[in-house]
């Protein structure tokens, strides 16, 4: 529909939409994140909710420390290997639709503590995520970019037609694999990442 | 108070056949655990009669990758240890690889090292009992209020060093960087400024009966385990044990300053809540003077080797009073450009060892705000 | 402030026949260390803590080091037959150090305002004979720091009440902070 006539439609009181355009902006502007805080990005993440930053204009403040109640998970922090099981079940616990901002540059690669013997090199090995903050840790106003550019990507999702998001189609799990202790290392399924077999497995 | 039977008075020990207790897990992912911290609690009805800390989930082995990066390389990973405190931690180790190499500090240095360290002790009290009341409940006000003097002393650390948190702003032998134009005088009125804060909070606060009824008698810590146990810092204060390292150890230019050390008597909740409030006020006294008779002069000595320092080998252990505790860092050199061995010692965890004599027979509500009263950040912990 | 040495005598004193050795520091502005015998090292450690004039009330910092076997390759003097002569000739030999674990404290006294005194128990060896007394029973600071070197370097602590991992979890096999350890092999590899 022309853009003009519909202004001209909205001055009149009249608002023409989409029930996808709705159904979007309604989703977008009301993201209620985890309190999920793991490390140094989890200060900044408070620092960003708090007076000078404020979260609450982007809708996002309301932050929930149950899972079943949250929409978004902002992995901030590094996570470990013995923390990588509790972050993949918490994430499955979520209900859908639900997303996952990867806040900093632990959640993204690793980082700095990259070389470590318990550090997992990014959550998307296990997790799918939406959203990547580089930083470390990224400033507040860059957590808010994040979610901008997250809101934006859920504003132009399709909820029909092949493109549609995870939690329209049929047969596509919201649940990943959560993996398990093993003497060495963590064992089991990876979302990404060619395992290279050690020697010791 | 229920009083826990004997048995169950010794970690590790005890039998629980024929008692009806409930064990959960508070953690590693909970409101208010101050990070990714696990607690295993035993409870009959609410009251605690066992907790065994769980720990390692922030494990960043931060001392197997100082072993492989040269001395320089280390800086910014201290940054990462107790993540609310980056510069206090870099003074820790920087003071240490001087020990051990034998680096002399220029005045204007140990100075400019005075300001922002008692500017971190600032914004780490300020968010400590912001976050301490948000346990008690106060969802959000005090922390709101600490958060934004912090900002204030953020934007001193920004402009000083770069970056707000992970500052990197130490050297051996001195600075990295001398203050731009205008940052002593901005310091000064932000020290003003926070004073008055003080005072709005301490009215807002101190009489709260919410806040006295929760905290006070709850959480004793009594003298001799709190020595025993090593635990450092307002803890220890707290607990009426006279152990301040910037008057004990004398290090840096603190000799210089007057300032008192504040002590409880009861060593519970309040007091150790107290301390912090007490000693913020300390630090604006340092900082009032330190800001009045810092000299203008050199903040790094020229003849140190920043990139390739390869001190003789050896060992030194070097410690300060940081916001947490008792800071250390252990270095042992073999004439090589890493450090052969290179331990922190962890305020935060250590303080953590009398968790469970602290909570034994109180409800499960106090053990979130005794764990609020230790102060402890995971990163040091775990490291 | 007693010295190493002063402290060493006081103790020799009060338990004749242990075996005690002043470690020298490297960085002389530094403290030497105490060795102690792996026997007696509870019962000095507790008169360590309780003799009036040093009440050493306080470990600050238990640390753990490991110090793998060392082949050192020497010149020595052999005699040998060249060319039908016995001469003395130069040879290059290799003398292997033995490894060894080591605990490391740091005791300050709170009481009297003195320290550090820095005190060491060392291993056998790296292999099989890594058991060494715990000082827990006598400061209660030791008991997470203890955990952990258990759990990063192997070191088994004899009379601890809770010696398990705390770092790592409860089924891993290795001791990380060893230097001759290598990460399971399924890092990504590098750009």
């Amino acid at each position: 529909m022309n853009q003009e006539l519909q202004n001209d439609l909205t001055r009149q009181g009249v608002v023409l939409t989409t029930i996808e355009e709705l159904y979007n902006w309604g989703r977008k502007n009301s993201l209620w994140p985890l309190q999920f805080g793991l490390a140094c990005c989890a200060i900044e993440m408070i620092a960003a909710s708090m007076a000078r930053f404020d979260m609450a204009r982007f809708g996002a403040e309301v932050f929930r420390p149950s899972p079943r109640q949250a929409d978004l998970m902002i992995v901030s922090g590094t996570i470990t290997k013995k923390m990588a099981p509790q972050v993949v079940r918490l994430f499955n616990q979520m209900p859908e639709p639900k997303y996952v901002i990867a806040m900093g540059a632990c959640a993204i690669c690793g980082g700095p503590f990259r070389d470590g013997y318990n550090v997992l090199q990014g959550i998307d090995l296990y997790l799918p995520v939406d959203v990547y903050i580089p930083g470390c840790p990224p400033r507040p106003e860059a957590l808010l970019e994040g979610l901008i550019h997250l809101q934006q990507k859920i504003a132009r999702q399709r909820l029909t037609g092949p493109e549609r998001p995870r939690h329209m189609e049929e047969n596509v799990p919201g649940e990943y694999p959560v993996p398990q202790f093993g003497p060495h290392d963590l064992v089991g399924p990876r979302l990404r990442g060619a395992r290279i077999p050690d020697a010791n497995s | 108070m229920i009083a826990p039977p004997p048995e169950l008075q010794t970690p590790g020990a005890g039998d629980f056949a024929g008692h009806d207790l409930l064990e959960i897990a508070m953690g590693p992912h909970h409101p208010s655990t101050h990070g990714v911290f696990r607690m295993n609690v035993v409870l009959d009805g609410e009251t605690v009669v066992k907790l065994t800390p769980v720990f390692g989930y922030l494990h960043r082995n931060h001392e197997k990758i100082a072993e492989k990066n040269s001395y320089l390389a280390s800086i910014p990973y201290t940054d990462r240890l107790d993540y609310i405190c980056s510069m206090t931690n870099n003074w820790a180790y920087v003071l240490s690889v001087e020990k051990l190499a034998g680096l002399a500090v220029p005045e204007r240095a140990e100075y400019l090292r005075v300001i922002v360290g008692e500017l971190t002790r600032l914004q780490n009290h300020a968010c400590l009992a912001g976050f301490l009341l948000q346990d008690m409940g106060a969802l959000g006000t005090p922390l709101m209020y600490a958060f934004r003097e912090r900002e204030k002393i953020l934007d001193l650390f920004e402009s000083l060093s770069g970056s707000r948190m992970m500052c990197n702003y130490m050297r051996f032998g001195g600075c990295r960087c001398d203050p731009p134009d205008g940052w002593l005088e901005q310091a000064v009125r932000v020290v003003a400024e926070f004073d008055s804060f003080l005072d709005h909070f301490e009215a807002l606060l101190n009489e709260n009966e919410i806040l006295r009824a929760r905290s006070q008698g709850v959480g004793v810590l009594p003298r001799g385990l709190a020595v025993n146990a090593g635990v450092t810092g307002p803890g220890l204060r707290a607990s009426g044990v006279n152990y301040d390292i910037r008057k004990v150890d004398q290090y840096g230019i603190y000799n210089r300053f007057k300032f008192r050390v504040p002590l409880g008597q009861h060593g519970d909740v309040f007091d150790r809540y107290m301390m912090r409030i007490l000693e913020m006020r300390e630090s604006l006294g340092i900082l009032g003077q330190a800001l009045h008779d810092i000299p203008a002069g050199p903040i790094q000595d020229p003849k140190v080797k920043l990139r390739n320092l390869r001190p003789k080998p050896g060992e030194a252990y070097g410690r300060i009073e940081s916001p947490k505790g008792e800071l250390g860092f252990y270095l042992i050199s073999d004439g090589g450009p890493a450090p052969y061995r290179y331990r922190v010692r962890p305020p935060s965890l250590i303080n953590l060892t009398v968790l469970e004599d602290m909570c034994l027979g109180h409800t499960i509500a106090d053990v979130v705000i005794i764990l609020g009263s230790i102060d402890i950040v995971l990163g040091e912990v775990d490291r | 402030m007693q010295t190493p040495e002063q402290i060493k005598d006081r103790i020799l004193a009060a338990f004749p026949g242990a075996h005690l050795e002043v470690i020298p520091n490297g960085s002389p502005a530094n403290p030497p260390s105490l060795l102690l015998d792996h026997g007696q090292a509870r019962e000095i450690a507790t008169f360590l803590r309780d003799d009036p004039q040093l009440r050493f009330d306080y470990a600050s910092n238990v640390t753990g080091v490991d110090w793998p076997e060392k082949v050192v390759k020497e010149k020595v003097k052999v005699r040998k037959i060249i060319d039908g002569v016995e001469q003395e000739a130069a040879e290059l030999v290799e003398r292997k150090t033995p490894g060894f674990l080591e605990a490391v404290y740091h005791l300050y006294s709170m009481a009297l305002g003195q320290g550090p005194l820095i005190i060491r128990l060392r291993t056998g060896n790296r292999t099989d004979s890594v058991v060494l007394p715990s000082l827990t029973p006598v400061w209660r600071s030791c008991e997470f720091q203890e955990r952990e070197i258990f759990d990063l370097f192997g070191i088994a602590f004899d009379g601890h009440p809770d010696l398990r991992r705390i770092l790592m979890w409860d089924n891993f096999a290795d001791h990380p902070m060893r230097r001759d350890y290598v990460p399971a092999g399924d890092q990504e590899p590098k750009p």
